[in-house]
């Protein structure tokens, strides 16, 4: 009897762990798959995420454990702080010290993600410009000879007193070199930073925050936040400032540049997300992670007519690629290839028994898909040399550049052949969405007003008579703890109604698509009256995709460039715009968060914020670091309530820009035109 | 919708394209590839294409590179769902039918080389009422107005109103309001310009209702002219396509007026229009596009009704017009000007050889006179009879406190225009030679002789308010009072001219700038002294004068000449100050009287330009009305294109006709002896100062020995013709030092 209870209650707890699909998710076909997932026992994030309670201390951000004197856990008093704060470790660090240099350390490895991806794409750039390998070409130039003047490199020589266009070869080698030297410099800093507005570059030099390379900022912080170094949190975030424009400014705004020189800038195109874009009678092939280096190739492989007759031959119609996550992104915005799911459906993807092969290559990659594909016939590839997976039955094709075709060739030959493996029943969601994906700086610039007119001239002017009352990036990932992609879609809905121009990038931008709001209808349906007649007016969504996140670089690029068309604003932080994490999860968009702040962005983020533990410090980044850059941190749980809170500061600035009023048509006489200026 | 507009404007870009890509074929089956092609008379080749481009179309070879530029240029079409982005392919199609559109008509100009009249008026009794390109003079001497602020904009017309009488009522609203009219396209055969003929009015550059042509495809004349403004005035590089299409947007108050049903051709031609920023109002119910961003307000507004088009259309486009509201049974304002009262249309007239006509002004003691009374001494209109001549004095007082004796003469001398400006009146001449011409019309409408002086009195107070209180107007019609009048009026004249002859540099301390044409030629500023007057030929010291008592803070700002630091070339220190200032530092110093060294700036609206001319050891001046070919190699409107916009080019300077006669002219290069060529007309022109300065000078035939278009137009032509003269200039020292 007493074993029965046991087994009875052990099955009890175990039911209690599973989480409730319709709470999990607000996507139908993710819903479908927790379901499946749950009936054929396989265990999935969102059961994890009901099973395992966040640890209570971390989430504040007060547990130190830099030393092997702690961990050292600095809960915050249950009715507050009252009187001085007493707080303190074994050495004595405050609460503040501790909740700064954990808040540093995920600053230091987002910023270490985004660059170090960055690095990646540079090195397969500089054996592009020598030659070395021939699968990567120089499909851009004109995106090569913009962005070589910021690296100081020529694209004119002089000849016999003339000047002559120079060779493309010289000028890629040459970039490419100063391109990767920005990682390890030993002197000045950063090349990318005077893109940004004059204003900002002074307020950054003016408090000494400027990134002398990528790589060191990452040490700096390592060092700065071990045992007894920094132990003053406002000095710790001014190097939480550096280090992320070593990320936005740097790593990452490289990554995107160099990979469109190579892979070619996104132009905006029709393409579809959710599950079930895979096909039953089709080779799946599921691409996921970062870097788009190795699914570049994959694209190339899989739409060669070589592949697609391989796998006629072993009775699929075709291959269907899809992407998870941030290198989905990049092949959505360079090849429309269409998304299968944000980050937390990538385990989902497996289970609809369909995948035939799943590669992965860095960040946000789950280990337990490896426990997932172990009970389908999905072969799990890993392909970076730094992330390999303990399981035995992951597959590790490792990725060099220099033979790039064929390790792509060889990939997905082995999904084609592990087509007729498929066992068991499949079961592919019939839901996904049609989504315009692929907008970019330059293709933006183009469509607001084609060849000859193209120019952020024509958003200025629609922010200034309030048809668009600001700009919001909505950018980031899922997270397990909050019900998956609400967050994101809430909050677009809600700033979209209110006229407020949405921006996104990573998952927030698959979850858009995903949700249909990437699709021009959208405006009629959702948007307020100025921004849909905007949006009808130009022919866009009134959200905008603007790729990976490693291409928020993009962002902070589109920012400057209303900047320099022309308006009442000098700088960043006088702009309308704002941004958010409604569901953050990683790193990597902390440091994105910092950046933005440092840049003089207002940015708010979802969920938790690890720094609750710390109201001194907190309040430091919610107030007192405005007074720097403008641009400042804040918090909510609330979708709704965020994107109100974003509408607010919008509202600020453009009261302080004397544009919160109507604009009154301003008819012009002879006197008037003789005082414009040359 | 604005997709529905893109759809549409697309599809129009593609057939249009396509059709122009066949007649090209078509062409270069029947010509030779290098078989010149061109709009007469312009240094501009196709001016569309030459300014965004940068591309010179000569031959007709040449035309290919434009048009695959054009076929590149066109978009996907529209998708019904989940379209992308339409509006920068929407620009852009409309952009590659323009380029279409201009290169048919060059095909035009080369298959049907009479197909347009090259003049600036219709020519009834031939049928020829389509002027098609305005050549180079016209485009000068019609943009210094658009200048100087005395047009203020133009609406492109296309297709036809419902009838008549509503076309003559847009039109004539337009009018009233000093814009341009420029005409194009036809809706089912029936155009704006037919119904105006129909109705009775006018049509010719002269009543600035221009009839470009009967199709679409001629509404691109209309965008040429706007770009050469800006190449020519603004001195915008050709194939900086960005600056001249925002030039146009901020600049050139231009808008498209769309009467009947738009098809897709239509529409590629607004969609094209739009990059200028020149809005489309339509009186049809066709998708608006209303934000803002390309145009400065609108950019398609549809369903306008007849009667609001013109008030829509102007607010639209953000331009503030004004409409001189004066009690007179006529219509009045600039654009009746030009109007012609022909032989058929006289009522009755004065002067012209048949009688005394004088304009007589003169200044008044406050007392002395009664504000707004308007006298007629003399039989009035009615007691004329059809087709009589009558003797007639204008004679104008004006009192004010600020009013000097010197204003005399400026007031005096706006008679002219001003009478021109009632419709349905002419007015020639000036002083005692004036010529009014009264038509049949305006006397049905109930003209009398009265309403002249109402207009001056009006028009006086309304223009220069700030240095009169008073004016009183009588009109003698009598000849023994005629007589009288003009005998005082000679006694003043000649006072008048004494002075003005007499004044020197050395006699004042300051001179004035004069940006008046800042609004089109923004880096130019032109310095205006007693013996120097404005390039443009319409300002002289006295003018600018004038114009600082009346505005001082206007474009008019006096200059103390300060120290003078080269009499015989005329530098002086404040005006290099100023230029300094006003120029942003990029001209540092100019002479007054050298056109070889450091010579004045020159902006597109000059009345001439000299040039030297080493060979002859002398130098030559072109008047912009000349055309033809001159001993430096270049045209008038080439010299111009070099020239204009603000730069200081030694051997070359940029002035009025006036200027050629006065006493300091190019003194520090060997003064008027210098001159060795002339075009005729300018030469015939001036031939009566001509003749008295060579006198003065000490050659009284130098008139003849001024070689001229009939000579020769190369320096080799016209040497042998100078050395049998035996031309002052060839004895001078070197030109070039």
């Amino acid at each position: 009897m007493a074993e029965i209870t046991k087994v009875k209650e052990a099955a009890e707890e175990k039911a209690a762990k599973l989480a409730d699909p319709k709470e999990a998710s607000i996507d139908v076909a993710t819903q479908q798959m927790i379901a499946r997932a749950q009936k054929l026992g396989i265990d999935t994030v969102f059961d994890r995420a009901a099973a395992m309670k966040p640890c209570n201390i971390g989430i504040q951000g007060i547990c130190c454990k830099n030393c092997a004197m702690g961990p050292c856990r600095l809960p915050l008093p249950k009715a507050g702080i009252v009187g001085e704060d007493t707080r303190k470790g074994l050495c004595g660090a405050t609460a503040n010290t501790i909740a700064a240099r954990n808040f540093a350390r995920m600053v230091a490895a987002g910023a270490a993600a985004h660059s170090d991806h960055g690095r990646t794409v540079a090195e397969v750039f500089l054996s592009v410009a020598r030659k070395e390998t021939h699968d990567y070409k120089i499909k851009d130039v004109d995106k090569l000879l913009a962005i070589a003047p910021h690296f100081g490199v020529e694209t004119t020589v002089n000849a016999d007193g003339a000047v002559k266009d120079r060779n493309i070869d010289e000028i890629a080698l040459e970039v490419a070199e100063k391109a990767l030297a920005e990682w390890g410099k030993a002197e000045g800093t950063l090349t990318y930073l005077k893109r940004a507005p004059q204003p900002l570059q002074e307020k950054w030099k003016k408090f000494g925050v400027q990134p002398r390379n990528i790589d060191r900022e990452v040490v700096d912080i390592m060092h700065r936040t071990h045992m007894g170094v920094d132990q003053d949190y406002k000095n710790i975030v001014k190097q939480c400032s550096r280090a992320s424009l070593a990320d936005g400014w740097g790593g990452s705004m490289i990554a995107t540049d160099l990979q469109d020189v190579m892979f070619g800038r996104p132009t905006p195109l029709q393409s579809e997300a959710n599950l079930g874009i895979m096909k039953q009678d089709h080779v799946n092939i599921i691409i996921h992670g970062h870097e788009p280096v190795l699914s570049e190739m994959i694209v190339a492989a899989a739409q060669s007519k070589e592949m697609v007759d391989y796998a006629k031959t072993k009775g699929a119609k075709g291959i269907q690629l899809g992407g998870i996550c941030c290198t989905g992104n990049e092949i959505l915005q360079r090849h429309g290839v269409p998304p299968a799911g944000t980050f937390l459906q990538q385990e989902l993807a497996i289970v609809t028994g369909a995948c035939d092969a799943m590669v992965v290559d860095v960040q946000c990659v789950f280990q337990n898909l490896a426990n997932v594909a172990k009970c389908f016939h999905t072969k799990l590839i890993t392909t970076h040399p730094m992330a390999k997976m303990e399981q035995d039955n992951v597959i590790h094709i490792e990725f060099d550049e220099h033979h790039a075709l064929d390790d792509a060739k060889r990939i997905v030959t082995m999904a084609i052949d592990n087509f007729q493996n498929r066992k068991g029943e499949v079961m592919i969601p019939n839901i996904k969405s049609t989504q315009i994906a692929g907008f970019g700086v330059e293709s933006i610039e183009y469509h607001l007003g084609g060849t000859f007119r193209g120019s952020y001239y024509t958003l200025n002017d629609n922010i200034i008579n309030g048809r668009i009352r600001g700009l919001a990036g909505v950018v980031g990932c899922n997270n397990a703890r909050s019900k998956h992609n609400n967050a994101h879609i809430e909050m677009m809905k809600e700033l979209i109604k209110n006229d407020v121009l949405v921006l996104t990038t990573g998952c927030g931008g698959i979850a858009a698509g995903m949700h249909g709001l990437l699709t021009p209808e959208t405006a009629g349906v959702y948007c307020g009256p100025g921004l849909k007649e905007v949006c009808e007016t130009v022919g866009i969504p009134p959200v905008l995709h603007l790729g990976s996140c490693v291409d928020n670089s993009r962002i902070l690029l589109a920012a400057t460039e209303v900047i320099k068309a022309g308006g009442p604003w000098k700088d960043l932080s006088d702009i309308p715009a704002v941004g958010a994490a409604p569901e953050w999860m990683s790193e990597k968009a902390i440091a994105i968060g910092q950046y933005f702040v440092t840049s003089g962005v207002y940015v708010i983020f979802g969920g938790n914020l690890p720094v609750t533990g710390a109201p001194v410090f907190q309040n430091y980044l919610f107030k007192g670091i405005a007074e720097l850059y403008g641009g400042r941190w804040d918090f909510c749980e609330d979708p709704v309530e965020m994107a109100r809170r974003m509408i607010a500061v919008i509202d600020q600035k453009r009261k302080a820009l004397g544009i919160d009023k109507a604009r009154d048509r301003v008819l012009m006489d002879m006197a008037d035109r003789q005082k414009l200026e040359a | 919708m604005s997709r529905l507009v893109a759809f549409a404007a697309i599809q129009g870009g593609y057939n249009i394209v396509s059709k122009v890509e066949g007649k090209y074929k078509r062409a270069l089956q029947t010509y030779n590839a290098d078989t010149k092609v061109g709009f007469p008379n312009t240094a501009y080749y196709l001016p569309v294409i030459y300014s965004l481009l940068g591309i010179k179309v000569e031959k007709l070879e040449d035309m290919q590179k434009p048009l695959a530029f054009a076929r590149k240029l066109l978009p996907p079409h529209v998708k019904g769902q989940n379209h992308l982005p339409y509006l920068g392919p929407l620009l852009d199609a409309g952009m590659a039918a323009l380029f279409a559109f201009e290169i048919e008509e060059a095909l035009r100009y080369l298959e049907e080389p009479n197909f347009y009249l090259p003049a600036e008026e219709v020519d009834e009794e031939a049928g020829k009422i389509w002027l098609g390109a305005a050549d180079d003079t016209i485009m000068r001497k019609r943009g210094v107005e658009f200048v100087d602020g005395s047009a203020p904009g133009f609406a492109a017309i296309v297709g036809s109103a419902p009838d008549a009488a509503t076309a003559k009522l847009i039109v004539e609203e337009y009018q009233r309001r000093s814009l341009y009219i420029f005409c194009a396209a036809n809706q089912n055969g029936t155009t704006v310009i037919d119904q105006l003929r129909e109705a009775g009015v006018q049509v010719g550059w002269n009543t600035r209702i221009v009839p470009f042509g009967p199709d679409i495809s001629s509404a691109i004349f209309a965008l040429g002219f706007a770009n050469r403004a800006a190449m020519a005035f603004g001195g915008v590089q050709p194939g900086d396509y960005k600056k001249i299409l925002k030039y146009n947007k901020d600049r050139i108050f231009a808008f498209v007026n769309a009467l009947g049903d738009v098809n897709a051709e239509w529409a590629a031609a607004a969609a094209g229009a739009i990059n200028w920023g020149f809005p489309t109002i339509a009186d049809t119910d066709i998708p608006e596009v209303l934000p803002t961003g390309i145009c400065t307000y609108e950019h398609v507004v549809a369903n306008v009704k007849h009667e609001e088009m013109v008030q829509k259309s102007v607010e639209v486009r953000g331009l503030k017009t004004t409409v001189s509201k004066i009690d007179i049974p006529c219509a009045f304002g600039p654009a009746f000007e030009g109007e012609r009262v022909r032989g058929a249309d006289l009522y009755c007239q004065a002067g012209g050889g048949k009688t005394q006509c004088t304009e007589y002004l003169k200044m008044a003691a406050m007392s002395e006179i009664e504000d707004g009374k308007v006298t007629i001494v003399g039989p009035d209109i009615k007691d004329i009879k059809e087709g009589g001549a009558f003797p007639l004095a204008i004679f104008m007082q004006v009192a004010g406190r600020e009013f000097q004796e010197d204003f005399e003469p400026i007031l005096e001398r706006q008679t002219h225009h001003l009478i021109n400006y009632i419709q349905g009146i002419m007015h020639m001449g000036q002083r005692d030679i004036a010529w009014v011409r009264i038509s049949k019309q305006a006397v049905e409408k109930g003209f009398t002789l009265k309403d002249i002086g109402v207009v001056l009195h009006a028009k006086f107070h309304k223009d220069f308010g700030k240095i009169l209180d008073k004016v009183q107007v009588t009109l003698y019609t009598k000849k023994e009072d005629v007589d009288k009048i003009t005998a005082q009026a000679r006694a003043a004249y000649k006072h008048r001219d004494e002075r003005v002859e007499n004044m020197t540099d050395e006699d004042v301390q300051t001179y004035y700038s004069c940006t008046l044409c800042q609004s089109f030629a923004p880096t130019h500023v032109c310095t205006v002294s007693p013996e120097r007057t404005g390039l443009c030929g319409a300002y002289n010291w006295m003018d600018c004068k004038a114009s600082f008592e009346i505005n001082p803070t206007g474009p008019n700002q006096p200059i103390e000449k300060g120290e003078v630091l080269d009499a015989k070339m005329g530098t002086f220190a404040g005006v290099n100050e100023f230029i300094k200032k006003a120029s942003r530092g990029a001209i540092e110093t100019y002479n007054f009287y050298s056109m070889v060294v450091n010579p004045m700036t020159t902006c597109g609206c000059c009345e001439a330009i000299a040039a030297m001319l080493p060979a002859c050891n002398g130098v030559m001046t072109v008047n912009r009305e000349y055309a033809g070919d001159t001993p430096c190699g270049m045209k008038f409107t080439t010299l111009a294109g070099v020239m204009g916009g603000g730069a200081s080019s030694p051997g070359f300077v940029g002035h009025s006709k006036f200027n050629i006669t006065q006493k300091k002219f190019i003194n520090g290069d060997g003064g008027l002896l210098r001159m060795v060529w002339m075009p005729k007309i300018l030469k015939e022109e001036i031939k009566e100062r001509l003749i008295k300065r060579g006198k003065e000078l000490g050659v009284p035939n130098f008139y003849d020995m001024i070689a001229d278009e009939t000579v020769g137009v190369t320096e080799e032509a016209i040497l042998p013709f100078l050395q049998e003269k035996g031309h002052p200039a060839l004895s001078m020292p070197p030109i070039v030092g």
